[in-house]
């Protein structure tokens, strides 16, 4: 309890009474006794990786969702939507599903029946050694990196709410995922995000409930909406005709191309950090179920993250600010709208559960860094390039002092992250980087026989350097804008969108072209590596309802009338 | 998940609903016994929040505790 005195600051956003600290302590002891539980279960690599590939769907789904769900979820997208209005729902919805139901459906028989460890696993198999040397360090540069802004973001919120020492706040958190994902692995890991998963939504879901009430519903949220911002806020297609109409300064072929296809499909297909996850299921109907059960949840992430920040931009009495403003006035960021809602309506023990949702939230996405991060280290990068024939025992233990180091990594990259003002559009700048690039990589050698090792090679390390050379063109000249982005108006989330697109073009126009000009596998090695050389087990024998592409159509539709509504 | 020597992680989350449900309805009621001062009250505090939702958590909480229990899966295993 040491790091509960260095809680007593005066600048604090809420006080916390001796019940909201009992509910933290015993949240904090509920996932180191899971670790210490699962740590006899964790002594093959198959088991401290892969969790023993025996997740079901439902634990495999909601545990793909859950790393997704972290720091920069619950907070940054919260404040998107006090700055940006309902927009921000698109990252939840085209944003996300149409590419959750792509990885179910399409590409999760690759990856399940390969049987890779990880994504750069994958590509070692399709396009060979230097792909997945490209992909692992650039995944593992950026996992750390994602993991040093959770943990930052973590620190900051607990600050501003709490007054409690950044740097304890960063340590305390640090050390417990750390002790939970070194003792059980991938399993610890999970178990802890489905258990995390459920506390965010019992922490997180009396918000709009409350708020809901209070402003009279959603009319009435609207309308004020429309009177504290502009009518724009409360649209999510109809203001997208041009990039002037909107408040994030975009177009709609920056969403439905950019974000939609190309950022999302990035992310959720080959982010190993989420496909993990899937991975570990325990055979191949679940890991395709798993993603569907992810998107079905996602849809309705928004209630918990989207509707707070706009009931705070109706409700507030208080004008946000961005977050240099906010540091030079001494008001409130944007950052802070949930932590605002959250002091609102939540009394003596609900605050406590508040604030566990935000931790676990917070430790949910470092666990599934730091676990993804120890799993591609040690079999893409040390084991290909350091000990290509240690026993199974050796590469167990490098992946419990990976997560060590991992963790430390991660904690030297959150106090270099304090210096970016803007976290979320950092977050956007780095899965352009790499996240899009991939997925042309991947797609290509997924359902194009004629991918060859060079195409792919080639098609990542030209989109990348593209992606990256972009970002700096901006950064020098900032009238580079109406090029990269194709407006000078647009903002640094659209620009991030068109990075993203025109990086990924590049990916795949440069694959193409040198697989024709190179020499392609023969058939024969491409056995359940590709479209039409592998022999995917049909599910005719399934009724209806247990079959994924069923639940696929019924998310769908649900998906088409959300957007309908909001449009 | 059950293995045959393993704990539902819906046990895990049962205790801990049932843990957080039981201190948050506790808090709930002696707030509604001992309301603070109305300019240390969260709003919409007449709702009392705390004690239908420290009371919705406690139900779930022993709905799957009980349900997942380890001696129920080794009974269900034996069988």
């Amino acid at each position: 309890m040491s790091f509960l005195a260095a809680a007593l600051f005066s600048d604090r956003l809420v006080h916390l009474t001796t019940t909201d600290f009992v509910i933290i302590v015993f949240y904090f002891g509920l996932v180191l006794a899971i670790g210490f539980y699962l740590k006899g279960r964790s002594n093959t690599g198959e088991d401290f990786f892969m969790a023993g590939r025996e997740m079901t769907a439902w634990i495999a789904g909601l545990s793909f969702l859950s790393a997704n769900l972290g720091a920069l979820e619950l907070l940054g997208w919260a404040a998107s939507s006090y700055q940006y209005g309902i927009l921000a729902a698109h990252w939840y919805w085209i944003g996300a599903i149409p590419a959750m139901l792509f990885l179910a459906l399409v590409m999760m028989p690759f990856y399940y029946i390969s049987k890779t460890h990880s994504v750069p696993g994958y590509l070692k198999l399709r396009f060979g050694e230097s792909s997945r040397a490209l992909s692992a360090i650039s995944f593992a540069f950026m996992t750390v990196l994602m993991s040093g802004i959770n943990m930052y973001s973590m620190a900051l919120v607990m600050r501003l709410i709490l007054g409690w020492d950044i740097n304890v706040s960063i340590w305390v958190s640090a050390a417990t995922v750390a002790v939970y994902v070194t003792l059980g692995g991938l399993r610890s890991a999970i178990f802890n995000e489905v258990l995390q998963f459920i506390l965010i939504w019992a922490g997180a879901l009396l918000i709009p409930i409350l708020g809901l009430i209070e402003v009279g519903g959603f009319r009435q949220l609207r309308d004020r909406v429309a009177q504290n911002a502009s009518v724009e806020y409360t649209h999510m297609w109809s203001t997208l005709g041009s990039f002037t109409g909107n408040p994030m300064g975009i177009h709609w072929t920056g969403i439905v191309f950019g974000l939609g296809f190309v950022i999302s499909f990035g992310y959720w297909t080959t982010d190993f950090l989420v496909v993990q996850r899937v991975l570990a299921a325990k055979d191949l109907r679940s890991a395709k179920m798993a993603p569907i059960i992810g998107a079905a949840f996602k849809m309705f992430v928004p209630l918990i993250v989207i509707l707070p920040g706009l009931l705070g931009l109706a409700l507030l009495p208080m004008k946000l600010l961005p977050e240099s403003q906010a540091i030079a006035s001494g008001g409130h960021s944007y950052n802070e709208v949930l932590p605002l809602m959250l002091a609102r309506y939540c009394g003596p023990g609900l605050l406590g559960l508040g604030i566990t949702a935000l931790i676990a939230g917070f430790m949910s996405g470092m666990a599934g860094n730091v676990s993804a991060f120890s799993t591609v280290w040690t079999y893409d990068i040390y084991k290909a390039v350091f000990k290509k024939n240690g026993t199974d025992a050796h590469y167990v233990s490098m992946g419990r002092w990976s997560t060590v180091i991992g963790v430390l990594v991660s904690i030297g990259t959150a106090y270099l992250v304090m210096s970016f003002a803007s976290i979320m559009d950092y977050v956007q700048a780095l899965f352009s980087f790499f996240i899009a690039p991939l997925f042309g990589t991947v797609v290509l050698g997924m359902l194009w026989k004629r991918a060859t090792a060079a195409g792919g090679f080639w098609g990542l390390f030209m989109g990348t350097a593209s992606s990256i050379g972009m970002w700096a063109w901006v950064k020098a000249d900032p009238a580079a804008l109406r090029y990269v982005a194709l407006s000078p108006n647009a903002k640094d989330m659209a620009e991030n969108m068109y990075r993203a697109l025109w990086s990924w073009i590049v990916c795949v126009v440069v694959t193409v072209v040198v697989s024709y000009m190179t020499k392609p596998k023969p058939a024969s090695e491409l056995a359940g590596l590709v479209y039409g050389a592998t022999d995917i087990p049909s599910e005719g024998d399934l009724p209806l309802y247990q079959r994924p592409v069923f639940w696929a159509v019924m998310v769908t539709i649900v998906f088409v009338i959300l957007n309908v509504i909001f449009w | 998940m059950h293995g045959d020597d393993s704990i539902s992680i819906w046990f895990f989350i049962g205790i801990s609903l049932v843990v957080n449900g039981v201190l948050i309805l506790g808090a709930g009621i002696y707030q509604y016994m001992n309301p603070p001062l109305p300019a240390d009250q969260v709003v919409l505090f007449q709702l009392h929040a705390g004690i239908w939702w420290g009371a919705l958590l406690l139900a779930l909480g022993l709905f799957w505790t009980i349900r997942n229990a380890p001696s129920r899966a080794m009974v269900a295993s034996k069988n």
